[in-house]
């Protein structure tokens, strides 16, 4: 299983063509606290960089952009009732949507954990 | 996502402080000042059960000078439709800056000082700070004759905001026994000389006080040893505010909008409505006696989605009939709330409206303002 993650700051968690979307702990600090997240439709296909979910902090409303090509699977029903999950636990069970990947290949262009973690400093 | 603060914002005094307190540094009104500390919501929860302490410096600190009282009552009045006239010493009160069209240059307080506090000729104003250079440019254009307006740069504006407020200042100042709502007084706060009125943007009891930039940070920082008393950025400002169903500058209202529409008719004082004399009177007062065509309104929405401001309001058939000048989510209400306008038929108290967010319809209901009730002290205990 390995995480890899966008300059957008979303996460992408890999078990074969599987993979579980959200954003990362860095980005859910930037955001402050959560209030409404808005997740795609199961069976919709999106390209690498397209919007595909929307996280609303009190402050501000922010696209949220799958980092690879691929169909979503499964969304993440219990951010509707508790969207602070994000807040809470990012990169665990504040995850947004899993899709079926499409292209593997388009993985190579996204950071791992180590790079993710100095692009953020 | 994340904030950038350009170099050419100002910073206020107590800036330094706000870096240490882990304050997270936004532009806001051409200054950088902190968003948050530990989180928005936090500090909006901490705001109505306790008390918290706000770096309100941006804004614009203004003295009027003019021969006597009475000159300056009535020069002032020509741009301003409150009852200035009526302020006993050491009163405030709200009102707004209009140009000949009777749109709003700006909101404002007006304060008369306390009894001998200075000449009898002299004023204090507060204006928003992304506005205080215009509406300085404002008035002395009109009135430069008249009077002499002076922007005090060397001033900072602490707020502390909160039930427990009083209890705060009340450990360093006795002004808490003499002040109401709306009232202002010179008084010393940990040996410090500061100007203290008792208003705010909260919708709380609270304290707005003046004190010379070099003593900012002594002053915050006695209030802030006080076990109650936590820091609150701009954020929880804003969350705030839209609860208490107050007006944001530039957003719910501006110089295209007249006070008799965006619902500000405490502002027009009640002699000035049969007298006028102010800056836009005929095309304000047509509008009080007619009655506006657009009003302002509250609307809570069903669910959590936040409505923000630009979304589009609109009818049952998909017309457009207004938009949100302010949204955001409430929580003390725990639900979308925003401010915004539609044609006056449509806005009554408890009917139904739609805004538009990213193409989708989201239903909410017109309410009352404001959306969490105030708790002004309007009386000494």
């Amino acid at each position: 299983m390995t995480t890899k993650y966008s300059e957008d700051h979303e996460y992408i968690r890999l078990e074969g063509t599987d993979g579980t979307v959200g954003i990362s702990n860095f980005a859910q600090g930037q955001l402050g606290d959560i209030v409404f997240v808005e997740l795609p439709a199961v069976g919709t296909t999106f390209k690498k960089g397209d919007e595909a979910a929307v996280v609303e902090s009190v402050k501000a409303a922010s696209e949220i952009y799958t980092p690879v090509s691929g169909t979503i699977t499964a969304v993440n029903d219990a951010l509707d009732g508790e969207p602070a999950l994000v807040n809470a636990d990012a990169e665990g069970a504040g995850w947004l949507f899993k899709l079926s990947v499409s292209d593997p290949s388009e993985l190579d262009g996204l950071m791992d954990e180590k790079t993710y973690a100095s692009h953020n400093e | 996502m994340t904030e950038t603060t350009p170099e050419d914002l100002k910073y206020t005094p107590l800036h330094d402080l706000h870096v240490s307190l882990g304050g997270r540094m936004v532009g806001f009104g051409g200054y950088s000042l902190p968003v948050q500390y530990k989180g928005i919501v936090a500090e909006h929860t901490h705001t109505r059960e306790s008390a918290s302490l706000f770096d309100v410096s941006h804004m614009g600190q203004v003295t009027v000078d003019g021969p006597d009282h009475a000159t300056t009552i009535a020069a002032l009045e020509t741009l301003m439709p409150g009852d200035l006239l009526s302020l006993d010493p050491g009163e405030m009160r709200y009102t707004v800056l209009l140009n000949e069209q009777g749109g709003i240059e700006d909101d404002l307080i007006v304060t008369r000082p306390a009894a001998d506090q200075v000449p009898d000729g002299t004023m204090f104003i507060v204006v928003n700070a992304a506005t205080k250079h215009h509406d300085l440019a404002v008035m002395e254009q009109a009135l430069g004759d008249t009077l002499t307006f002076t922007l005090h740069d060397e001033r900072a504006l602490i707020a502390i905001q909160g039930p427990k407020a009083a209890d705060v200042l009340g450990r360093h100042s006795d002004c808490v026994n003499k002040l109401i709502f709306m009232q202002a007084t010179p008084t010393k706060i940990g040996g410090i000389d500061c100007h203290v009125s008792r208003s705010g943007y909260t919708g709380e009891d609270g304290f707005e006080i003046s004190v010379a930039n070099d003593d900012a940070t002594k002053l915050a920082e006695l209030l802030l040893a006080e076990p109650e008393l936590e820091p609150a950025g701009l954020g929880a400002r804003d969350s705030l505010r839209l609860e208490a169903g107050l007006c944001l500058y530039g957003h719910d209202m501006d110089a295209r909008i007249d006070p008799v529409t965006a619902g500000l008719l405490f502002a027009i004082g009640k002699r000035r409505r049969t007298e006028g004399g102010f800056a836009g009177a005929e095309k304000v007062l047509k509008i009080l006696g007619d009655g506006a065509t657009q009003k302002r309104i509250g609307i809570v929405f069903d669910g959590r989605m936040p409505v923000r401001e630009g979304a589009e309001l609109v009818d049952q058939n998909g017309q457009t009939i207004g938009r949100i000048t302010s949204g955001g989510f409430s929580p003390t209400l725990q639900a979308p709330i925003a401010m915004g306008y539609v044609p006056k038929p449509m806005a009554e108290i408890g009917a139904s409206i739609t805004a538009i967010v990213r193409g989708k319809p989201v239903s909410g209901t017109i309410t009352k303002m404001p959306f969490v009730p105030q708790n002004y002290v309007r009386a000494l205990s």
